[in-house]
């Protein structure tokens, strides 16, 4: 089911010196191609959502920006680097839970720190602060079994912010979560990537929280051989609050274009069932 | 309330049985040579109990039971470590494993005793063998089943291999050994005494063993009621173990002893 090819050349927001660089990316297991010919370039400081339907093949580009997974063809570069195996200049929110149930919330979130080798006061210092940041002060001796949901998450971004990657990727970090839960998250990662703005590229299935997250909304076909078939952006003025933005005209207006353009690739992904 | 009924009828329970076995005897009904007074079944344990020399057996007993269960899991943690991180290596080694695994443990005393000699490095061979697969299988098992996700986010966050093995890959084997710490205990028990049974000069399974060879019921019988109180004793230091070292998960695994 080759389109002919009209390649989407998908660019970041004028002025921003690009951080990541996903060319001619192709990704596959064995036979089966998942993503196919996929270019994108996210801005320093950009927040870029990724939008498509379930099984396109979505988390296999983090994966791939990540070093977890090789693309079959084409190349994938972090402020120049090419990537070549697992990145440590990256934080990754996962979907799951990516605790260490044996160490506490503290220990947890000192982990990368410690891998780098920041001596023992100083780490204490940092992890301290980042715990506060996320609103976990008195919990650093809880272990993750002893916290709620909610508060993992608040962990695992502490985890992930804490050795100041230079991208942030996230796949569907906070869809386990309840709808009330979800909002208070999305607004604290919100408020702390305001703080300190990095490139972000974050996958998702709600359109709602990727309009309302990101500088710019990019769509993906249905799978397999997904690729990027059109891109937003998103200019609604931030400071943002998630809760409320849904009811601004200018949010409503783009996720009927949005909608309009992944509606058809929703159908599409459950007629192949 | 009911507690209090449930040790009332138990304590009833103990006293008409040993009761009636006590009368049994002194009526003549159960034959004293095959099945020797409760009364005197205490005494030889009182004597036991109150002579300094018995703590001689009792010791021996413990630091084979304590060796064995130390080396047989030590050197499980790291096969099972080893052979989890290299699934062909495994593969290779599967048939063997399995083919060592299914001889009779007690079969081997004998070579035992031959290689090592009637000490105390004998016993703790026998018990090395028995905790060792248990260990083993466990450790494999806890290696393989380390969730994915928190591995690939140890590696984002920047850990080398030693690191997972110290973070991720140890811990993960270590709360599956420790749920199956009564069992492997409960093993390292059996080999000791087992290796003292067949062939020893002291601890608590010579005792037996030489009562046995004497046609001394009552200390057959005293030495299996020494045992018991002696695993009991040992379960209920591990009870304080197992609650001190697993704080981090919510329930404690559900593993009886051996």
């Amino acid at each position: 089911m080759s389109i002919a090819a009209a390649k989407i050349e998908a660019v970041p927001q004028p002025g921003l010196p690009p951080m990541v660089t996903i060319e001619d990316v192709t990704m596959a297991f064995g036979s089966f191609v998942a993503v196919e010919n996929v270019n994108l370039t996210v801005g320093n400081g950009e927040f870029l959502s990724i939008v498509g339907p379930t099984g396109c093949g979505k988390s296999t580009i983090l994966n791939a920006i990540a070093g977890l997974l090789k693309p079959a063809k084409g190349q994938v570069s972090i402020d120049g680097a090419q990537v070549k195996s697992v990145q440590n200049n990256i934080g990754y929110l996962f979907q799951q839970d990516a605790l260490l149930p044996w160490k506490t919330a503290f220990q947890n979130v000192e982990l990368g720190l410690m891998f780098r080798g920041v001596p023992v006061e100083e780490r204490r210092v940092k992890v301290m602060a980042w715990l506060e940041k996320v609103g976990l002060k008195g919990f650093e001796g809880r272990f993750p079994h002893q916290l709620s949901g909610g508060q993992r998450k608040r962990v695992q971004m502490a985890q992930a912010l804490i050795t100041e990657p230079k991208v942030i990727l996230m796949d569907e970090p906070f869809s386990a979560l309840d709808i009330h839960t979800r909002h208070l998250m999305q607004n604290e990662l919100l408020r702390l990537w305001q703080e300190d703005r990095r490139a972000v590229v974050m996958i998702t299935h709600d359109l709602e929280e990727a309009i309302a997250l990101g500088d710019r909304v990019v769509v993906l076909a249905a799978g397999p051989r997904s690729r990027v078939i059109e891109s937003f952006g998103v200019d609604l003025e931030r400071p943002r609050n998630v809760s409320e933005i849904k009811l601004d005209p200018k949010f409503m207006t783009l996720y009927r274009d949005i909608w309009a353009s992944l509606r058809g690739e929703v159908e599409k992904s459950y007629a192949s069932r | 309330m009911q507690a209090v009924n449930v040790r009332l009828i138990q304590i009833t329970l103990l006293a008409v049985i040993l009761g009636g076995w006590q009368l049994g005897v002194t009526t003549g009904v159960i034959d004293r040579f095959f099945f020797p007074a409760p009364l005197d079944i205490v005494q030889q344990v009182v004597t036991w109990v109150i002579d300094p020399g018995f703590y001689k057996h009792v010791g021996i007993t413990l630091s084979e039971t304590v060796l064995g269960y130390l080396i047989g899991t030590g050197l499980g943690v790291a096969a099972g470590v080893w052979l989890g991180l290299s699934p062909f290596t495994a593969r290779i080694l599967d048939p063997f494993i399995k083919a060592i695994n299914a001889i009779p443990r007690v079969v081997l005393a004998p070579i035992f005793v031959l290689w090592l000699g009637l000490g105390l490095w004998s016993k703790v061979a026998l018990a090395v063998t028995l905790v060792f697969f248990v260990t083993f299988f466990n450790a494999m098992q806890g290696v393989r089943e380390v969730n994915p996700v928190v591995l690939s986010n140890t590696r984002i966050l920047g850990a080398r291999r030693s690191d997972l093995l110290r973070h991720v890959y140890f811990p993960a084997a270590a709360s599956w050994i420790l749920s199956s710490l009564r069992t492997s205990v409960g093993f390292a028990v059996v080999g000791a005494i087992i290796g003292e049974y067949l062939g020893a000069s002291a601890g608590l399974g010579y005792l037996i063993a030489r009562a046995e060879g004497n046609f001394d019921a009552v200390g057959v019988f005293a030495g299996i009621i020494i045992l018991a109180v002696f695993v009991l004793i040992i379960d209920l230091l591990l009870d304080v173990a197992e609650k001190r070292l697993i704080t981090w998960r919510p329930k404690a695994g559900e593993e009886r002893p051996a």
